[in-house]
């Protein structure tokens, strides 16, 4: 009965299906996980006021949003120090993120249901995003223009909205001055300083040349010091006006509308508008730099750097690779020393990516780098250019952590070319160098293409190898901007992997930074998911274009 | 070198062809083999082979599988340069110039003698990539040039009239006897001397192989034709003149009429009547 059973294949089968299905089923709850913790964070939550007992008996005001909750049994609650009633069975918390953490010292509280008297969401609570200090929860009170209250009460909200979108715009155009025109200057400036050194070091400094630098550094000067008269105006525009709040202890509190990112009133949402709400807040995640500490604000530079490092990779990898594999494949002698060279290739493939790391730091970083320093740029010593980790050193590093997927790929799409294409091309009088062109490379490029995005999906999730070639927490530039010569590839860069690991383990406000966490990680997935739609597109398109004879 | 064996029973083929045709015009030879050895590493494949192919003629290379006939054909073009540990002697003149000479460009020599193998191999590019293909290698990219060449040479190929509609139109699309058709047209669109033709119809259909021998009929007032087929039937149908091959050796080479009616060796005659093979 039971071999029969056997015999007839369908314990094969189940096992076959139980194994798919686990797999599916870890892939959809890992994404699942991710996309649950990591898309919620952009949601307005409600803000509830309790009015909480304190197991001293003095009842105060806690206002914050609900974060977690946790259910521990009576028992293990009494171990851990909670006085348990009889009739309880366990024990309720919730975790409250009650922010104003330049009063309180923290931004998340644990309190215990047991304790809560009473409980409602006024819609005239607010929460403020602040530039430091993070959120802001209470009451709004009044506007004031320098000392001069000018609004309280109902009107207070109105008016506020008005001045806040001012002095957004106002700060707007501070970070642009700054960012933009002073750092092209001071951009310049170091330039002019590196020309000068030179010189001098060349021994071609003279009062000639003394004197166009002095006219040239004059010239910025006088930007300078227009673009500075500017940003004082601005300052004093953006610091006048500011908001007077409540904590919920009742405290007063004065914010300057320029140290406001954001200001809104969840419990008077509609669902719509929360929608809206939602999308502009993810955009802002998208789109804007970090903020202290990269716990707060968006993580554009980090999406940036990352995808800077998979294209540059990408465009190191290929070239490489596709040499490699057609020597191999079409023109060395196949035998003893090409099987032990596809030994080391595999086996490169194996190899822990730290060591890469290590590899890139030693070799590329400091010999490489630093001879590039000596011979290029004498006049930067002692600082380095190409003499310390950036993202040239990361994309090399990162192409010989891939080379090998690439050579393997391309041999094997190499060998798949039939013969008789071969032979017919070289039946027509071409070279073999004409035929490896014009058919052969061609036919082989999907199965190139499949190497690459292999590649990329290995590149793009890479962070160990990347802490020592050229990751940095903060990157005060991104590797391509608008100062000559535009890709600058001795810059340090963020990476959404390491960002994960600094947002998540190195942060000072662990638990506020836990959701970007997942919403960096989700996004990481997105931008790999994306890199690899593309590159697969790509290859289905060729793969149609070149479809080959089967056989 | 290996010494080139001469056997009792090896054959000159060059003096049946000359006193078969005593009466018709001098026929004047287009490739002439003289003692041609190979070896695959130590294996010996052809053993001094010695013959004449007439110009603007078809000769057909009939035998047994294994019997050497493809292995003779590729070495006209050189085709077995490619294969690993293969060793030549003997020669092979074009025109009285030695194939393996030194001096030989062998991409020069493939131009003047095309080769249509025995399943279809189009290129993966369109039908007027794969006719222009040898064209463009030899750098000519003159549009008119191109589209002239492609029209007569699939019109030689008997496919113009099939595929003039959609010469942009990918080429693997094309049905077996197509593929095959444009193949040809492919090889003489460079306009050789010599259209050497493994096995074309082996791997098509009847009607297609119909076909394929009308056009190499039409072909031959051009080409110089040599042909290798397992068919004897088609060999009696398309060939002017038919070797006989067997274990790596000519036995036996006349007028394609002569050799199947009245063959000289006792093994021809055992092989064209069905006795093994």
């Amino acid at each position: 009965m039971i071999k029969t059973w056997f015999k007839s294949g369908s314990p094969w089968i189940w096992l076959n299906a139980a194994a798919v299905s686990t797999c599916l089923i870890m892939v959809v709850g890992i994404l699942g996980l991710i996309m649950a913790r990591g898309a919620g964070h952009f949601w307005a939550a409600p803000i509830v006021q309790l009015s909480y007992q304190e197991d001293d008996g003095q009842v105060k005001t806690i206002i914050g949003e609900h974060v977690d909750t946790t259910i521990t049994p009576a028992l293990m609650a009494k171990s851990t120090g909670f006085k348990m009633a009889d009739n309880e069975d366990v024990l309720v918390q919730y975790l409250m993120k009650t922010g104003n953490r330049d009063l309180t010292g923290a931004d998340f509280r644990w309190i215990q249901e047991r304790n809560i008297k009473a409980q409602s969401q006024p819609e005239s609570l607010i929460v403020i995003e602040r530039r430091e200090w993070g959120n802001f929860y209470g009451n709004l009170t009044a506007v004031k223009e320098g000392e001069n209250v000018i609004a309280t009460g109902e009107k207070a909200w109105d008016v506020l909205q008005e001045r806040l979108k001012v002095a957004l715009e106002l700060h707007e155009h501070i970070a642009h001055l700054e960012k933009k025109e002073i750092g092209a200057i001071n951009y310049g400036l170091d330039k002019l300083r590196l020309e000068q050194r030179a010189l001098e070091l060349k021994g071609k400094w003279n009062d000639q040349t003394a004197k166009e630098f002095a006219d040239k550094k004059a010239a910025y000067d006088v930007d300078y010091k227009k673009y500075q008269a500017q940003l004082g105006e601005l300052y004093q525009k953006v610091r006048r006006d500011s908001l007077v709040a409540t904590t919920e202890s009742g405290a007063e509190l004065s914010i300057p509308l320029s140290k406001v990112v954001d200001i809104s009133q969840p419990n008077k949402m509609g669902f719509f508008t929360k929608v809206g709400r939602y999308f502009a807040k993810l955009g802002e995640f998208l789109s804007e730099d970090p903020r202290e500490a990269n716990t707060e604000g968006g993580i554009f530079p980090a999406i940036f750097g990352t995808i800077m490092m998979v294209i540059m990779m990408s465009i190191i990898v290929t070239p490489f690779g596709v040499i490699a594999a057609v020597y191999l494949r079409e023109y060395a002698k196949q035998g003893f020393t090409t099987r032990l060279i596809r030994i080391a290739v595999n086996n490169l493939a194996g190899v822990p990516s730290i060591v890469y790391g290590v590899f890139g730091l030693g070799f590329f970083v400091y010999i490489l780098g630093g001879s590039i320093d000596k011979l290029f740029y004498p006049e930067s010593a002692p600082a380095p250019v190409f003499g310390t980790p950036g993202l040239m050193w990361a994309s090399i590093t990162l192409a010989l952590l891939t080379l090998p997927v690439v050579i393997v790929s391309t041999e094997e799409g190499l060998a798949r070319v039939p013969k008789a294409i071969r032979e017919g091309s070289l039946a027509l009088g071409a070279t073999k160098i004409e035929t490896l062109w014009k058919t052969v490379l061609p036919m082989a490029s999907p199965a190139m293409m499949t190497g690459l995005i292999l590649a990329v999906a290995r590149a793009a999730g890479e962070v160990a190898p990347l802490m020592l070639v050229g990751v940095v927490k903060l990157a005060p530039t991104l590797p391509l901007d608008g100062n000559y010569p535009f890709l600058h590839l001795d810059r340090k860069f963020m990476h959404l992997g390491f960002h994960i690991y600094d947002v998540g383990f190195q942060s000072p406000n662990v638990e506020a930074a836990r959701p970007l966490v997942y919403a960096t990680s989700l996004l990481l997935v997105v931008v790999i998911i994306g890199l690899n739609l593309a590159a697969i597109l790509i290859r289905n398109h060729l793969r149609e274009k070149y479809r080959a004879l089967e056989g | 070198m290996a010494s080139i064996e001469t056997r009792s029973h090896s054959f000159d083929a060059s003096s049946i062809l000359r006193s078969t045709h005593k009466h018709d015009d001098p026929v004047e030879p287009c490739l002439k083999v003289e003692n041609l050895n190979l070896y695959y590493g130590k294996k010996q494949a052809l053993h001094g082979i010695n013959m004449e192919m007439p110009k603007k003629k078809v000769t057909a290379f009939i035998g047994p599988s294994g019997c050497g006939k493809s292995t003779l054909l590729r070495c006209i073009n050189r085709m077995n340069d490619l294969v690993d540990g293969v060793t030549i002697d003997g020669k092979i003149l074009l025109h009285d110039e030695n194939i393996f000479d030194k001096s030989v460009n062998v991409a020069a020599l493939r131009r003047r003698v095309g080769m249509v193998f025995q399943k279809p191999n189009p290129f993966p590019k369109s039908i007027f990539e794969n006719v222009t293909y040898g064209l463009r290698i030899q750098g000519i990219n003159d549009k008119r040039i191109l589209e002239e060449t492609v029209e007569t040479s699939l019109r030689g190929a008997a496919l113009w009239d099939e595929v003039k509609d959609r010469l942009n139109d990918n080429a693997l699309g094309l049905s077996g006897g197509q593929q095959q058709r444009l193949v040809i047209a492919r090889a003489i669109a460079i306009a050789p001397e010599v259209l050497l033709l493994d096995e074309p119809a082996s791997a098509l259909d009847p009607i297609s192989t119909l076909k394929i021998e009308e056009l190499i009929n039409e072909l031959k007032e051009k080409f110089t034709i040599v042909i290798v087929t397992h068919n004897m039937q088609q060999a009696a149908r398309v060939s002017d003149y038919t070797a006989f091959m067997y274990m790596g050796e000519l036995i036996e080479m006349g007028a394609t009429s002569q050799l199947f009616t009245k063959p000289t060796k006792k093994q021809t005659e055992d092989y064209i009547t069905g006795r093994y093979g």
